[in-house]
Order: structure tokens, then sequence, then C-alpha cells
């Protein structure tokens, strides 16, 4: 039963990314302008767009174009991006550009969840030991408001204090891809504390909820009544229960770090994916957003698969069925 | 002797979200002897939950300990620090919770859960905590204890379950047992054997215990004494024999009275009809059950070749223990579950098996009313709004005429023309009961489905609930199928009977036909277990009953 419902997860997952892929192709053949165009600027006159869209391919049906494009995503063949690269030549290949972006977002995202997922679980477990104390009060009202402020803002007050008052950090993050060791640290400080804050502020808060949730079940109150200790009854009886609901915030949180985070990396103008995608965007690099689309909807579909395999396999009923 | 607990003077108050107090236990007082079993007996709201409970040092949240004390081998366990309420609970007093299904903790073993306490009080090492277990497995009568408690909670009955929430409270050797309402939520027959199984278990132990409990006559085959508890305070304080055979108080005269008679022929209404008239509604080898469906058979099959006839005025009592298919009996006549062989008849004409290609007016002539009036009422709508709808969808019904309509259900429910402007939260479990029953009625349907209507409230409320219906059905000439687990109330009201054991029809026939010899094997044990309102009667019926379970399991229906 367990297996058989690990395995439905896993089809769900591939089923959603095809869909993902479909909606993808479709929505940015939607935006205006085509790549022929702009790759030739200027220079374009109706023979040569013609002649340059019959060498790119374009002028297949679009059933046809999605498959070839499904085709060589599969096999790892990014496309070469259509822009950028100056009038009448046909650009770098995508791979190419995305690779160090992605070793970037990677890096960051890492340092993120390695700091933040401790950290909040143990303030959220905190909170929810002595609700309504004077802990429980000043970690739920800080959290509160760190999710009130828009993620930005965050970003500035943080450059506000450590870059400018404190002048202890540099206010932008810029790398030229030598870094090492403490540079390296140094560089990705800011925008890392930024995230840590944003993103452990949503895990406390969803880690508090669902302890305090499990913690008035009648299972809780029989334990109050056996006189277990209450650091038992929390590490034990409730933990478990709680495993499901909390990878799930985990999890949705890790793929924010990877596709969403562009308005901290414009902030500190930190290289990374997201910034990228709109770059692509601005410059109508259809293949180049199409890539970053696809990476970042499959880093939301597998991690989520993640966090509900974990939900699965930590039910009791599934684990072990009558 | 010396008493194990007192009860002195007890007052709790609930603290409303404004900071006001209302008193809820308002000066209790009694005494546990070593070895006695005393049960706490009222409705809900007498305050016997809140009363048990106090033998723990512990409230409810929101509830606040005002005066009094409660003294357990002489100390007092509401002014006791908290670490020693911690170190007296699970040793000294044990409690047993009214639904073990939430009581244990799904995601932990059953013998983690049931030797927890014995070993974190450190009373017992965990090899022979867990042997203590086993023990107490056998003698619960658990199957497989050697094996139980490697299991997790979902893979046990409910049944068992309950009993293993009595050796989890067992384990740890407490000298008081606190028991709350902990054979309210099973079927009679399982009633029975967990009833049995706690009372030679607290005899063979030696501990004593408190039994809470809203039904007389689980008390009278288990309780010394009995202290009869409303809103609060003390009616009646006595032995069992006494308060069951001489009841002093107006009060326990009122539940004693409630409490139905046991199911015998005689006691059902009798409805003269003709024989040859069309039926109301009829089952016509129905097959039924959930999951997909595959040449006319479900997945997961609950319902096999049900064969029903109701006729015009006619209330047919189904009765069965939980999981039977009762309910899925109900769903496939309303069209909630579409069935996946056989036919629905509605006045002779085939009923499409799905609701939503039902016409208007075939789904107005059936109206179910749910078991739960909580959860069936929307907490957002004033009744006048949850009985408005029917009559605009069915009857169209606007203004004047729809206002007059609401007054007149409002009356046959008895309940005042103000309730009308009301919400569901500011009326009584009853009166939600009631305009449940008014918002199926509005309808103006043919066949009302009643889906243990009255299993939810307390004895006084569900028997004037069953005498509403008795006169709905006298003034409206609506027809009823009556499902309940409760065989004397089905008894009392219905005046044809359908026994459905395992998803089969096993007994059916009238009241007078179901409920006399020569028994059905199975009715016969369904009679047997609904428990007499005397002192002694377990004992006497103990052995028929085990017997008759004993060929039900060997399966004597097929």
């Amino acid at each position: 039963m367990l297996f058989q419902a690990v395995l439905k997860r896993i089809l769900i997952g591939f089923a959603t990314l095809f869909v993902v892929s479909i909606i993808i192709f479709l929505g940015t053949s939607l935006l205006p302008g085509d790549v022929a165009e702009i790759i030739l600027g200027q220079m374009a006159t109706p023979e040569s767009l013609a002649a340059l869209r019959e060498k790119l391919g374009m002028n297949h049906p679009p059933h046809t174009r999605y498959l070839l494009w499904l085709g060589n995503l599969l096999s790892g063949d990014l496309g070469m991006s259509k822009a950028g690269s100056g009038a009448g030549t046909i650009g770098t290949e995508i791979s190419v550009m995305i690779a160090p972006r992605l070793v970037n977002t990677l890096r960051l995202a890492g340092m993120v969840a390695l700091i933040s997922i401790p950290l909040a679980m143990s303030l959220g477990l905190l909170a929810s030991m002595y609700p309504g104390s004077r802990i429980d009060r000043t970690i739920t009202f800080t959290t509160l408001s760190i999710i009130s402020i828009p993620d930005f803002l965050v970003a500035m007050i943080l450059v506000m204090i450590f870059a400018v008052q404190l002048g202890w950090l540099p206010s932008i993050a810029y790398m030229s891809g030598n870094e090492t060791g403490w540079q390296l640290i140094r560089a990705l400080l800011m925008p890392t504390l930024t995230l840590v804050t944003i993103v452990s502020a949503q895990i406390i808060r969803m880690t508090r909820a669902t302890i305090l949730n499990i913690m008035s079940s009648p299972y809780i109150e029989m334990a109050i009544l056996k006189g277990v200790p209450r650091k038992r009854i929390i590490l034990r009886h409730s933990l478990l229960n709680t495993i499901g609901p909390i990878v799930n915030v985990i999890a949705l949180n890790l793929a924010w770090l990877i596709g969403g985070v562009v308005i901290v990396e414009t902030v500190f103008a930190y290289p990374g994916l997201a910034k990228l995608m709109i770059d692509g965007v601005q410059t109508r690099d259809l293949p180049l957003v199409q890539a970053c689309a696809m990476i970042f909807c499959g880093t939301y579909v597998v991690l989520i698969m993640i966090a509900d395999m974990a939900s699965i396999i930590s039910n009791p009923r599934l684990r072990h069925p009558k | 002797m010396a008493p194990l607990l007192e009860v002195d003077n007890l007052k709790i108050d609930a603290r409303k979200d404004d900071g006001s107090l209302t008193p809820i236990v308002k000066g209790v007082s009694f005494n546990v002897k070593p070895g006695e079993v005393l049960a706490l007996i009222g409705e809900s709201g007498s305050g016997k939950t809140t009363i048990a409970l106090s033998a723990l040092g512990y409230t409810k949240p929101g509830l606040e300990f005002t005066s009094g004390e409660v003294r357990l081998h002489g100390q007092d366990v509401i002014s006791m620090p908290s670490e020693e309420k911690r170190l007296m609970r699970g040793q000294k007093v044990a409690y047993l919770a009214q639904s073990a299904a939430a009581t244990f903790n799904p995601a932990m073993t059953i013998g983690e859960q049931v030797t927890e306490s014995a070993i974190i009080h450190g009373q017992l090492l965990k090899e022979d905590a867990e042997n203590r277990a086993k023990e107490l497995y056998r003698a619960l009568e658990l199957p497989e204890p050697e094996r139980l408690g490697k299991r997790y909670p979902h893979q046990v009955s409910g049944g068992q379950l309950q009993r293993l929430m009595a050796a989890m409270a067992l384990c740890g050797n407490p000298d008081l047992l606190v028991l709350d309402e902990p054979t309210t939520a099973l079927d009679v027959t399982t009633q029975i054997e967990v009833l049995k199984a706690f009372k030679s278990v607290i005899k063979q132990e030696g501990s004593a215990a408190i039994y809470v409990t809203h039904d007389l006559s689980v008390v009278a085959q288990i309780a010394d004494e009995i202290v009869v508890l409303y809103a609060g305070e003390v009616q009646e304080h006595g032995s069992a024999e006494q308060v069951v055979s001489t009841p002093n108080h107006d009060y326990t005269r009122r539940l004693m009275n409630a409490v139905r008679p046991p199911p015998a022929a005689g006691h059902g209404d009798k409805i003269e009809k003709s024989n040859n008239e069309v039926p109301v509604l009829e089952l016509k080898n129905i097959f039924a059950g959930y999951g997909k469906i595959r040449d006319g058979t479900a997945n997961i099959s609950v319902l096999e070749n049900i064969n029903i006839k109701i006729s015009k005025g006619q209330t047919v009592g189904v009765i069965g223990e939980s999981g039977c298919g009762k309910s899925t009996m109900a769903r496939v006549m309303s069209g909630l579950l579409p069935a996946s062989k056989g036919n629905v008849l509605l006045r002779g004409e085939n009923l499409k098996p799905d609701l939503k290609n039902r016409s208007r007016s075939e789904l107005q002539k059936i109206q179910f009313v749910f078991q739960m009036a909580d959860t069936a009422l929307n907490p957002r709508q004033r009744i006048d709004q949850i009985l408005g709808r029917p009559l605009e969808f069915y009857l169209e019904l606007r203004g004047g005429e729809k206002r007059k309509r609401i007054a007149e259900l409002l009356e046959m429910v008895e309940l005042p023309q103000d309730f009308a402007g009301r919400y569901p939260d500011e009326l009584s479990g009853g009166q939600k009961q009631r305009i449940n029953l008014a918002r199926a009625l509005a309808a103006s349907p043919e066949i009302l489905l009643c889906d243990e209507v009255i299993s939810a409230l307390d004895t006084i409320v569900g028997a004037n609930i069953i005498e509403l219906l008795k006169q709905l059905r006298k003034n409206t000439g609506v027809s009823f199928v009556f499902i309940s687990h409760d065989l004397s109330t089905v008894a009392s009201f219905a005046d044809h009977i359908v026994v459905l054991y395992a998803g089969k029809v096993v007994d059916q026939g009238t009241v007078d036909e179901v409920l006399s010899p020569p028994y059905h094997p199975y009715t016969r044990l369904l009679i047997s277990s609904v428990p007499e309102l005397r002192v002694g009667w377990l004992e006497e019926s103990v052995d028929e009953i085990e017997e008759l379970s004993l060929k039900r399991d060997q399966g004597f229906i097929n």
C-alpha cells in the first residue's frame, strides 16, 4: 500500500510536469513579437525574416514545435539563446548561460536552508511549548511583522543596519565568479540574512500552528492525564504527527528560494537564476525564458513531491496497513 | 474504611471570553472507598465529566477550580504543584476517555502507549511493563496478546481499542480509575463485551473507579454507588440498588422514565394499510458499495441483495451494528450513493440511481435527516433561511406564503415562532434536531430518511424527539425510514423492522414478527444485548450473549 501510494504520487508528479511544459510553451508563444524580428532588428526585411524563420524551424505548426522543444529538453539540450549576441548571429547555448547562475542560486538557497530550517523549527517548537508566554508572544509578533513587510523592504532595512549604519557588510553581493572562502561568504551574507529572515518567519509560524493544533487533540490530553512529561509529549507524541504539514511549508519555501527571489537578487545585484529569467523576458529571449520557467516549475513539482512523500511515509496507516 | 477519594464542596467555573465566570459545578461532595465503583450519572452539561477529571487535578481548557478540595489519600490534588500532579496521574489515578479512537496516538504503537505511563513513572521496567500489558490483554480477552503491542491503533477494531484503553489505564496499577462514558460510542453487542471485561478486571485488580455515563441501564450493571447530577449539583446519592429500584428524587425518576423498555413485541405502533397498494419506496435487489464499480459490483462492497418495501405512512426501522451498511442504505435511497446494481422504485417508477439525474419532484419526495444537526445546519444562516430554502426550491413559495409556512413548520416541531430569527448556535442540541426535522419536512416529502437522529442526544431529549416523530407521523402521513443502532428505540417507534448484518438483510417483518419467538439468532443477540435497568442483569445474561456472539462469528448467516 505504501509502495502504491508513493508510486502513484511519482506518476502524478510526472503528469504535472508534462502539463506544466505545455502551459509554459503556450504561454511563451502568446508573448508578442518573435525571435526572428529581434535577432534581425534593424536589418529585418520580409525576405530575411522569412528565411530566418525557416532556418529556426518556426514555420512548423505549434504542436510539432512543442514536441521538438520537449524532445530537446528531455535529451538535456536547452537550445540556443536567440537574442543578445548581436544582430544577425544566433546566440550562445542556453545551458552555458544558465549553469553559473544556477550554481549561484543553489549556493544561496543552500546557505539559507541550512541556517533557517533548524533555526525556524527550534523557534517554532519553543513558541509552541509555552503558548501565551512572553517568548511565544515575542516570536509570534516578530514573525507576523516580518511576513507583513514586502521582501525588498526587509532587504533595505537590513542594508540600512548592516551596510550603512554599522558598515560591517557590503550592500551589494556582486560575484565575479572567482571568490573563495571568506570573500564568498562575505558576498553572500547580506542576501542570506534577508532570505533567512523571511523564510524562517513562515516556517516558525507554521511549525507553531501545527504543533499547537496537535497539542489540543484528545490523544495529547490523554498523554497529559497519563502523567507524561511535557518535553516527551512534544518530542514523542506530537512531533511525528507534525512532519507532514511542516515538511510541506519547508518545501514551498525552498521552491521559492530557487525561483521567486528575483526582488532580493535585484536589490543586492546578485547574479541568480531568477534575475536571468527577467533579463530573458526583457530581451524577448523566449528559449531562455522557457528553460528558466521549466527549471523553476520542475523544482516546485519535485520539492512538493518530496514533501508529499514525507507525509505519505510518516502516515502510520500507509506504513502499517491492516 | 477511610475513603480513597474525597470530593469536598467542589466548585468549578467556566471563564467566558469577556472574563466573566459561569458556574459549571456548584458545590459537589462525595466519597469513593477503595475497591468501590461510583457512577456519576447525568445529561450533557450536568458537569459529570468535569467532576470526574478533577480527581486527576485537571480541568479542560477554559475551566477553573474556584473552591473546594478533591483529596486523594487525604492530599488535595487541586492545590498540588504541577510536577506532583504529573507524578500522581497515571500512577495513582488513571483516566479512560469516551472515544478510544481519538485518544490513541495514531503514530505510536499500541504497546508503547499502554506501557508508557508505568515506565515513565518508574513503576516498571520496560520488559516488566510489556509482560504486564500482555497479561492485561489476556484478562481483557483481546486477540493475539503476544503481538498486539506491536500494532498501530488503526489496525484494531473500535471495541478492541476501547478495551486497550482499559489496559493502558490499568498497566500502572492505579488506585483509582476514572472512566468517562467508556462504552457510549460502542454497539450494544460490543458494549456488553467491554462492560464485562471492565467489570471483571476492576474486580480482579481491586481498584476503585468513578464511572461517568448518561445511561442508567449501564450504571445498574457496574456501579456500587450512584450519584445523580443535574446542572452541576447532586440530585441524589445512594447505593445502586436503592437508586435504581426506589429513586427518591424527581429528576432521577424522569431519567428512569426516559429509558425505553427492553425491546419486545407489542410496543410498536401499528398502522392499518391495505397490502395491494403500490409501495412508496422499494429497493429491489440492491447492491452498493464504495470505490470503482465493475460489472455491478463496487470495489468495496457494502450492501448485498437488499429488498425492502415501504408503504405509505409506514415506519420502517433499520437496525444493525456499526459498519453493517445502515447509513449506506439510506444513501442509496436518497441517491447520494448510486447503487452498483438493482433498482430504487418510487411509487413503482424506477428512480435514477444517482441524485444528479433525478428530477426536482423526485428529489422532493425523499428527504434526508442527518444524525448531527450541528453539522447539517449552516451556522451562518438564520432558521428562517434554513427552512425557507426548501420552500423556495421545491414549492416555489415566496414572501408572505413562505413566512406562513415557516411558522407552521416551527409549530409542527413544537418550537416558538421567534426561533425563525435565530442562528443555530443559539439553540440547544434537541432544538437543533427539531429544526433539522423541520427542514426535511419543509419539502413536503413522502419519505423521511432519519439516520440515527437521536443517537447524539441525551436520554430525555431523545425521548422527546421520538414523541415528536410519532406526532409528525400521525399528522402528516409521511413514511419514515428510521435508522438506529438502538433496538429499544426502533421497537417503540417502528411498525416494520429490517435487521441488517454485514450488508445483508438477515431478518425483516412487522415489529411483532421480528420481536417474538422464534427469533432469528442475530436478532436474539441484539435483543439480549440491550442492558436492562436492574442490578445483576449482566451476570445473568452474559452466557447467553456469549453463545450467540460465537454463533454470529461462526457465520450463521451463510
